[in-house]
């Protein structure tokens, strides 16, 4: 962050607030982690079971009959053993303006677009907050002004965002990272304004009868940064990060047909290279279905049974590693009192051995108390230099997270 | 559907209510059904109504679990209502948002916005008979009653807790009930439940609700402080107690949309 038209946002955000004060309320968490690896590292700089805390308050006040409202919600990690895992951020200080044909949002916000599992072709607004979680789910709070156009026709979202935020990556001694390791310190931009680039950004979205779609357009700095071979001021090898100017359309569709979700997200982009180092204009895709079997065995509990295949045409050259993939997961919810729920998935890769296998689930215990147990197992990968999750072949771990909600 | 000025339902309210004044012989079902219009008629024009409740669970061993939710429910005629509840707790849901465009036969509408991912989730209305939230209220219970849900059989005229009741049977006429039948006890003044017995696909009786407290409000709708009901086979329980109830609060469709679903507080 640090951009001029950033801090005029926030400055416009805090300025827009009436100087009376208003009874806003707080909510938040706090959570401790335990992270245990059934493995020794690859790299022995690398830790073995960590133990990590985070905060997450959030304060929230409305007035003008609650067509405007101010939210805030700072996160911070403390963890044991990665410094770039320990980290702050600002998720949200946005500003609301809502009337009856538009909304309008400044500030620092989440946006999330999209409808697969597996994994947000599409999502494309704020940069993943990587050392957070491995799926890509936790991401980093991004500047900007949105204008949402309220009709019939659906919503029309106008974004500007001032501000890029760099990805997240775990550090030398952090598990779960690229092997070598990304050197962030060294990351570079195409665009000669670099971290000051203005992006934009516009999405239609509506809804007719069982099918809700979206159609989307980005025009900025990438996200997923290329990553280039270079050394560290040590001499040792690193990985660095290189965010170029990209052009992206993205289409998100679902089908509610009775116990059957249909799914699609696709997307085109240019300007992206790939691993080659070639900027080529591809085209990938997640689309699959989520079937619901609502009371199972005479209970209370639903299970679903979900499939999707993640495509991308740039192949071995992508980079993601889930170019030629299929998920098959099942996800169980018990609907009891304490909501417990497991999802247990695997992606298996069409092209070689690699198998991904992720648990995740969580129960309530009190009224605000939650605990979360997750894990990943990475199965057969290759060791070789073309395999992206390379770095990760060592690092299986199943997480113990208990958080206390307020 | 709510755009029709006419409303459809009241053409048939009004030759089917009109019927049993000149017809001697009403059958047990057409009484059913001409009951149900009462009272669907009754409740009709309140325009739209906000409340807020908290939920007590209790299980068979009596610890209890509580949830408070606030809801706001937009009457559509000749359809059913659309209806969004926000959930304030247990904390770690707090923010999470439903919206449902509720309709008699034809599947409901529903979203969920999830508030860590800032995700408005299409769901399926499939999970009808399913628990709401982990209690002892499904889905069914809780949703819009249309006339055009059920079909009906007016068994008798009773007296329970000192007022006097019509006795209905209803048979659910759309898919996916975890029902075969449910018996209510409707008060003839208010037009409105004081006990409801539903029974099971195994036609076992499951559970009974209670209502209690009713109030009046706009001096013509009838609202109960106070809903019970009590599962017979888990011997679970789960309470709801009614406040803030308001009605022709001045909301609109644009206050049940997907984006005053994302900002719903």
């Amino acid at each position: 962050m640090g951009a001029r038209v950033s801090t005029l946002i926030l400055s416009a955000t805090l300025a827009s607030i009436p100087a009376f004060s208003y009874s806003g309320e707080w909510s938040g968490y706090i959570s401790g982690e335990f992270r245990a690896f059934t493995n020794s590292p690859a790299d022995a700089r690398q830790h073995d079971n960590n133990f990590s805390f985070a905060a997450q308050p959030e304060y929230y006040t409305d007035w003008d009959n609650g067509q405007q409202s101010l939210t805030i919600v700072p996160f911070v990690r403390w963890d044991e053993n990665d410094d770039n895992r320990s980290h702050a951020d600002i998720r949200e200080l946005t500003w609301l303006k809502a009337t009856d044909n538009w909304e309008l949002r400044t500030g620092i916000r989440k946006v999330f677009w999209g409808v697969t599992e597996s994994q947000h072709l599409v999502d494309i607004i704020n940069q993943t907050d990587l050392v957070e979680a491995t799926d890509g789910e936790e991401k980093l709070g991004q500047p900007m002004i949105n204008l949402a156009l309220i009709s019939n026709w659906g919503t029309l979202d106008l974004f500007v965002l001032p501000g890029f935020r760099e990805r997240t990556f775990p550090g030398e001694k952090g598990r779960l990272r690229f092997a070598p390791r990304i050197d962030t310190d060294q990351a570079i931009y195409q665009s000669s304004e670099k971290d000051q680039h203005i992006d934009y950004a516009a999405r239609w979205a509506h809804y007719l009868g069982d099918w809700d779609v979206g159609l989307s357009y980005f025009n900025g700095t990438s996200r997923d940064p290329h990553i280039m071979f270079g050394q560290d001021d040590k001499g040792q090898p690193v990985l660095i990060p290189h965010y170029e100017l990209i052009e992206q359309w993205g289409l998100d569709l679902q089908a509610t047909l009775g116990d059957w979700l249909w799914k699609a997200e696709i997307i085109n982009r240019s300007g992206q290279s790939d691993i080659s180092g070639q900027k080529k204009n591809y085209t990938a895709l997640t689309a699959g279905f989520e079937y619901t079997i609502v009371g199972i065995a005479q209970s209370n509990a639903d299970l679903g049974i979900i499939s999707e295949i993640l495509y991308d045409e740039r192949g071995d050259d992508a980079l993601t590693p889930f170019a030629n993939d299929i998920l098959l997961a099942s996800r169980l919810t018990l609907n009891d009192e304490q909501s417990t729920e497991f999802l247990l998935g695997m992606i298996f890769d069409n092209d070689d051995t690699a198998r991904l296998l992720t648990l995740e689930s969580s129960r309530r215990f009190g009224d605000n108390w939650k605990i979360t147990l997750e894990g990943q197992a990475f199965i057969d990968i290759p060791n070789t230099n073309t395999e992206l999750l390379r770095g990760v072949r060592r690092d299986s771990y199943l997480q113990l997270e208990i958080a206390r909600y307020f | 559907m709510h755009n029709f000025p006419v409303n459809l339902k009241y053409i048939g309210i009004l030759i089917l209510t009109s019927l049993p004044l000149f017809a001697a012989a009403e059958t047990a079902e057409e009484k059913g059904l001409a009951i149900a219009i009462e009272t669907d008629r009754r409740d009709t024009g309140w325009q739209s109504q906000t409340a807020s409740l908290e939920m007590v669970l209790r299980n068979r061993h009596g610890q209890e679990s509580k949830r408070t939710i606030r809801t706001k429910t937009l009457e559509v005629s000749g359809d059913g209502d659309k209806s969004m509840s926000i959930f304030d707790s247990p904390r770690d849901i707090k923010g999470t948002a439903f919206l449902s465009y509720t309709h008699a036969l034809v599947p409901d509408e529903q979203w969920l916005y999830l508030p860590a991912l800032k995700r408005v989730k299409r769901i399926s209305s499939n999970n009808k008979s399913g628990p709401f939230m982990g209690s002892e209220f499904s889905y069914e219970d809780l949703s819009s009653q249309e006339v055009e849900k059920y079909t009906y059989k007016y068994l008798r005229t009773e007296e329970l807790d000192g007022r006097e009741v019509f006795v209905i049977e209803r048979k659910p006429a759309y898919k996916h009930s975890g029902y075969t039948r449910l018996i209510s006890w409707l008060d003839t003044e208010m037009y409105q439940p004081l006990k409801i017995e539903f029974y099971d696909r195994k036609k076992a009786l499951l559970k009974t609700l209670t209502y209690s407290d009713y109030q009046q409000y706009e001096n013509q709708f009838w609202r109960p402080t106070h809903m019970s009901v009590v599962n017979h086979i888990t011997k679970k329980s789960t309470d709801l107690h009614w406040k803030d109830y308001r009605f022709k609060t001045g909301l609109t469709d644009r206050d049940f949309d997907r984006n005053s679903l994302k900002r719903a507080r």
